[in-house]
């Protein structure tokens, strides 16, 4: 059988077009995915031979399972939610309600993916613009501390560089296309200029950027140490005052260096800025599939992106200290919960070292180091595969997930819903 | 920065993206995220050839790894995201919830192998 313009939930460029070919209950072929993808869909039947439920690393019934888990939820002094960015929305609701019925704290892995654009675009504002609009319009498009060409392979010929559009008629030959990083990575070679910034030099250079466009005097010297000369700047911040339609795409190479959220707030402003002379837009180059999701379900629910802390009975947001790194360093939580996510492999050792240490439940379509130290372990179906719902794409657009293929393992948003379900019931 | 001292830059590369769905405990993605990218002149520095095997000490923690060559200015080493790196960061993240992830010092040993 097969399904035609289904949605791929791996990156945030959640491309629409994927056709994929299911033959004696598995995926045999994807046609439009790239390399990340067709991993994605092909990947997604491993661990077939798991139980849906362990406890203590011994399978389980579903509802043992639940009963555990609800148990160490309410019965923590400081219960942590996280996770959540390769999950459906409707999974994301969930979990939010989850932790307010435990008076818990909920981080998304926003915090340490694009946590820092979330607070400096809460500080200056976002002048964004949807994929459609840069396929269409742009004709200056600038990477900036991003590497496209592996993290998001079809970002440049869907939406961006290569791709034809209404105003863009001729693809590439009509676009400038200019990467900023600190190494001449893959993404180097689609761009017509290359400028390799020192490591932690961002925000010197943005905020220069932001004087030329401005008409200021910017001293050849205040870019000294930076790796980039006063000529290559002059000309950048020219073409950028002269272009049609611009667009910044900004990577981690920002939200995670020196600067952090005062990188991403000089970005922005410069984004602004430009916006008095042409129009400029941001866009931050999101990762997982529903990272964006996350972000607006939890806004939408709490007020609040990322980090959020219920324990008063209401939601206080404050990254730093009810973010997923923080808590857990500083030994704060005493039951965590994850949610199609993998700390344990990738986050601090201090972080792990706190894993280890409290009751731990996970819910995953992956065996992965996290389920395998859990105390209570789901293995769910994988959504977007095996089950539907809504992800967002990296520049706020909703698009709905296909179920292609069944599974023997229960979604998120049930297992979540059960949960939530069973806590009320001790807390009555 | 110190002359037996590299900067360090983590970040995503393409079999560690599709490693995370095809299986971390597969041979491609332990590859992948244990593979320590050095200029060439690092290499020479350090007196290293592909494939040997290297500590890496950062503040935090060490990790060890296989050193290979690659375009990359000098003093500047990139290892994609994996068990090796969540052993080097620190976790103090500046009251923004993000760990100090790139750019930071760290020092290499080989490991006689």
């Amino acid at each position: 059988m097969q399904f035609d313009s289904v949605v791929c939930a791996f990156c945030g460029c959640v491309c629409d077009d994927i056709i994929v070919t299911v033959e004696d209950g598995q995926i045999t072929q994807t046609k439009n995915a790239c390399v990340l993808g067709k991993a994605w869909f092909l990947g997604h039947a491993q661990h077939q031979d798991i139980s849906a439920a362990r406890i203590a690393g011994q399978p389980a019934s579903l509802e043992d399972a639940i009963d555990e888990a609800a148990r160490i939820l309410v019965g923590a002094h400081y219960p942590f939610i996280y996770g959540l960015s390769s999950t459906s929305c409707e999974a994301q609701r969930q979990a939010i309600a989850l932790a307010e019925a435990i008076n818990g704290t909920i981080d998304c892995c926003t915090s340490v993916c694009h946590g820092p654009s979330g607070m400096a675009m809460q500080g200056v504002g976002e002048p964004s613009c949807t994929l459609g609009e840069v396929k269409n319009r742009a004709d200056l498009v600038v990477y900036w501390g991003s590497n496209p060409a592996e993290s998001h392979p079809r970002h440049m010929s869907r939406y961006a560089v290569t791709v034809k559009g209404k105003f863009t008629p001729n693809g590439r030959k009509g676009r400038t296309v200019v990467l900023v990083d600190v190494r001449p990575t893959p993404s180097a070679r689609a761009a017509d200029i290359f400028l390799q910034i020192a490591p932690g030099k961002d925000f010197e250079v943005l905020w220069a950027l932001r004087a030329l466009v401005k008409g200021q005097r910017v001293e050849a010297s205040a870019l000294e140490g930076t790796g980039i000369a006063f000529e290559q700047i002059t000309d950048l911040a020219e073409r950028m005052k002269k272009c049609r339609f611009g667009v910044l795409f900004v990577g981690q190479g920002l939200t995670q260096s020196r600067g952090k959220h005062m990188n991403l707030t000089a970005a922005f402003l410069l984004a602004n800025d430009l916006n008095s002379v042409t129009k400029f837009a941001l866009i931050p180059m999101r990762g997982h599939g529903n990272v964006t999701g996350v972000d607006g379900v939890m806004a939408w629910q709490t007020g609040y992106p990322f980090g959020v802390n219920f324990s008063r009975g209401y939601p206080r947001f404050n990254p730093g200290e009810f973010t997923m790194v923080d808590v857990l360093s500083r030994g704060d939580a005493d039951a965590v919960m994850t949610v199609a996510s993998d700390p344990y492999a990738n986050l601090p050792r201090m972080v792990r070292k706190r894993l280890e240490d409290v009751p731990l439940i996970s819910l995953d379509s992956h065996e992965s180091e996290t389920t395998r130290i859990a105390r209570v372990a789901f293995t769910t179906s994988t959504v977007g595969v095996n089950v539907g719902g809504t992800v967002y794409r990296m520049d706020n657009i909703p698009l709905p997930l296909t179920k292609v293929l069944a599974s023997p393992y229960p979604s998120d948003e049930e297992v979540l819903g059960r949960l939530l379900a069973r806590v009320k019931e001790l807390e009555s | 920065m110190p002359e037996n001292k590299l900067i360090l830059i983590t970040g995503r590369s393409t079999k560690q993206g599709t490693g995370i769905s095809i299986g971390k405990e597969q041979e491609d993605y332990q590859v992948a995220t244990s593979a320590l990218e050095l200029s060439l002149e690092d290499m020479a520095r350090y007196g290293l050839k592909e494939g040997d095997t290297v500590k890496i000490k950062s503040q935090f923690g060490e990790a060890t790894v296989k050193c290979r060559p690659q375009k990359l200015p000098e003093g500047l080493a990139f290892l994609a995201f994996g068990p090796a790196t969540s052993h080097l960061l620190g976790s103090e993240t500046h009251a923004t919830g993000m760990p100090d992830s790139k750019g930071f010092e760290i020092e290499l040993e080989q490991v006689p192998g």
